[in-house]
């Protein structure tokens, strides 16, 4: 399994890594928090730590720790306009539920 | 499922606890708001794709108010309840407001001018209000969430009243303001971090109403501001005024009610703009009295109509230029702002007068807004501490006044905000209980020649010798230019403290002129302060020696102390002279003669200490 970007995603990512003028990829995570368990995180990444996973997805560099791995393994990020709101969405097939507003999950 | 957005490293937020922070451009003519998202600042667009939001608020006969281009489109007909560049009146009174040109029923009150609409009398700042309202619902709608807090951009020559209007227009709006930002300094964010380049920059920002030039030297991050100039009321209201006047006298018109007026004033505003790209323009138009307006305006025509105007920005740039104490040569590039800067005759005259071609890669009408938003993103604490950007500096020095009114400087001019700094003064007479702290703003020596900001009193301090008491002044210039002055007596930890405002209330102008005087009277503020210091170390001798009389008096014979006194009595006469040198020489003269007194009492406090005391019991 893997993580990956739907070529819009990554198309954005290329974007703000530029504008951002450093950075060598995008790191997807989960953190143990929010309403329903777990939280998906979204950052920038400048330094990579050893145990570090990396994906290539259309040219990004998709870097995630093990830990985090296993509850988003086979995750595709898109990045889709929801009307004026735009933004990166998870589609995670581990969830078996989220809460209202889908910031948090559960595995 | 909620939308997310990429963050720095390990600046993830909590879910539900996004801080989300917006950055407004709230113009005289058109108003943008701004936010980042990803790491990229970008403009909020209504639901129509339009960014630009028009500064025009309408007062609808059924009490329902239209804020934007609905507003606009009405002017012409409903002029007297939809207003126009509130921004103008924001924070004036009526004197300062030209009457004869605006459409509006102008009523004086409180200081600040109101205008009468058929939904009540309207302040400009109520009409400001409804303006932020409407971005800050583009804006929640947008990012699916609440606002923590929004950066709202003013004219570097907005004073004390005219900021506040601002920040009370933004808190009836339901905005939590965590920053006026000057509009040039938002323009050099903006460019300053998507280009990244040190050097010395010009912000040419010529908007509806407002005419600015700064000049910001840029290194390392931080912005320093070296001269400010412009002109609050120029702008490209003006140039459509103009070919108004020219449209009325081409015509033959009669002298036009208002609701013409309005027409004819967004006809030449049409005009204008297709001026840009072509090279002319028909104006074609039939008034309320059916008269039929239809002529051509071409590109030549209108820069004849216009070039005053062109020229009149150029007077305020020598200005900031001469203020900074610089040459075009010094100059690394020159931004645009300012929709009106889209003008072709503009950039060609500031092209002309600075010999390079103008930036204008970032959208002119945008750019104070993308730059706002950068700094709301920094200031909600969406970036890291180390990427932090130091923008504002202190215009002049902060100070407290010291023996002999004297200044103090405690943060010198152009340090960068936030700021702290901490001092330690004393106290100057034995068993002195109070001190009182003066804080002073300025680049003059003395107290006198500087500006009084605040005065207040640290009171029961232990009675100690003179020169015991440790007093820690801090001075604390928070992001707003906000001071705070706090002083602790470090032995007892009494503390006392004050909150000043120091920029506000000092137009641009004044900072200038206490900027010059205090180069101008450089050698004789050196020589006052080394007057003023001599006067303090011979009053503090002339105590010391007092009270040295007073206590071992005895251990001196008639004509030993005649000496001394007759030695103080030409020190005081010195002081009072007012030299110097003749003081300094004087105090030398009567620190010697009491040389053998002081080793009298030094002998005679020790056999004193000793006495009675067996050699053993000493712990020698």
């Amino acid at each position: 399994m893997a993580i990956s970007l739907t070529p819009a995603a990554a198309n954005r990512v290329e974007k703000f890594l530029a504008n951002r003028g450093k950075g060598i990829g995008l790191r997807l995570g989960v953190k143990t928090t929010g309403c329903s368990g777990m939280a998906y995180t979204l950052e920038f990444v400048d330094d990579l730590n050893p145990e570090d996973m990396a994906f290539d997805s259309h040219g990004v560099k998709v870097i995630v720790d093990p830990k985090s791995l296993a509850y988003i393994d086979g995750t595709e990020l898109d990045f889709t306009k929801e009307g004026l709101n735009e933004g990166f969405k998870f589609n995670n097939p581990n969830v078996k539920d989220e809460c209202g507003c889908g910031e948090s999950f559960t595995v | 499922m909620a939308l997310l957005q990429i963050s720095e490293p390990g600046q993830s937020t909590a879910p539900h606890q996004h801080k989300l922070a917006v950055g407004i451009d709230l113009g005289t003519t058109n108003s943008l708001v701004a936010t980042v998202r990803s790491g990229l600042s970008s403009v909020l667009v209504d639901d129509d794709g339009h960014a630009l939001l028009p500064s025009v608020v309408r007062y609808l006969p059924d009490g329902s108010i239209d804020v934007g281009y609905s507003a606009q489109a009405a002017q012409s007909q409903d002029p007297t309840n939809t207003i126009i560049s509130a921004k103008r009146f924001m924070g004036r009174g009526l004197k300062d407001i030209d009457v004869s040109q605006q459409p509006y029923h102008f009523i004086d009150s409180n200081e600040m001018v109101q205008i009468e609409t058929r939904a009540g009398i309207k302040s400009p700042v109520e009409i400001s209000a409804e303006i932020l309202k409407t971005l800050k619902t583009r804006a929640e709608k947008s990012l699916s969430g609440e606002l923590v807090g929004v950066v709202i951009t003013v004219p570097a020559y907005f004073d004390d009243a005219q900021r506040q209007a601002t920040k009370d227009a933004a808190r009836l709006a339901g905005l939590n303001v965590l920053r006026l930002l000057n509009e040039p300094t938002a323009a050099a964010v903006a460019y300053g971090l998507n280009n990244a380049s040190e050097g010395t920059y010009v912000i040419y920002d010529l908007g509806g109403g407002t005419f600015d030039i700064s000049i910001l030297k840029l290194a390392k991050g931080v912005f320093e501001v070296l001269a400010t100039n412009g002109d609050s009321a120029l702008g490209g209201d003006d140039f459509d005024r103009r070919v108004f006047c020219w449209i009325l006298e081409q015509s033959k018109c009669k002298p036009v009610n208002a609701q013409d007026t309005r027409l004819l004033l967004t006809k030449a505003r049409e005009a204008k703009e297709w001026l840009t790209d072509h090279a002319t323009a028909q104006i074609t138009s039939v008034l309320s009295t059916g008269e039929l307006v239809n002529i051509t305006l071409s590109t030549k025509q209108f820069n004849e109509l216009t070039q005053t105007l062109v020229t009149k920005t150029l007077t305020p740039t020598k200005k900031a230029l001469r203020d900074a104490n610089l040459t075009i040569d010094d100059i690394k590039g020159v931004v645009m702002v300012g929709g009106a800067t889209r003008m072709p005759q503009i950039r060609l005259a500031v092209a002309d007068f600075f010999k390079q071609t103008p930036l204008t890669n970032l959208d002119p009408d945008k750019v104070v807004a993308l730059g706002a938003a950068i700094q709301a993103n920094t200031l909600a604490g969406n970036k890291s501490e180390s990427d932090l950007l130091l923008l504002d500096v202190i215009p002049l020095s902060l100070g407290l006044e010291t023996m002999g009114g004297l200044v103090e400087k405690v943060i010198p001019r152009n340090s960068t905000l936030p700021i702290a700094r901490a001092q330690e003064f004393t106290t100057f007479k034995d068993g002195q209980t109070a001190m009182s702290i003066h804080v002073l703003q300025g680049e003059r020596e003395l107290v006198m020649d500087c500006r009084s900001l605040a005065r207040f009193e640290l009171r029961g301090i232990p009675p100690m010798v003179a020169g015991a008491a440790r007093i820690r002044v801090t001075f604390t210039v928070d992001a707003d230019g906000l001071l705070s002055v706090s002083a602790r007596e470090t032995t007892s930890n009494i503390e006392a403290n004050i909150v000043v405002k120091p920029s506000y209330g000092l137009s641009e102008e004044q900072i200038l002129t206490m900027l010059k005087s205090s180069f101008s009277e450089a050698e004789n503020d050196k020589n006052a302060r080394l007057l003023a210091e001599a006067k303090v170390d011979a009053e503090s001798l002339l105590a010391a020696i007092n009270m040295a009389l007073e206590q071992d008096g005895s251990l001196l014979n008639a004509k030993e102390k005649q000496k001394i006194i007759s030695q103080m009595d030409a020190l005081q006469a010195n002081i009072h002279g007012g030299v110097g040198d003749a003081i300094r020489k004087a105090t030398e003269v009567l620190n010697a003669a009491t040389e053998d007194f002081a080793a009298k009492r030094m002998d005679a406090s020790v056999s004193r200490a000793l006495a009675g005391k067996n050699l053993n019991s000493l712990e020698i």
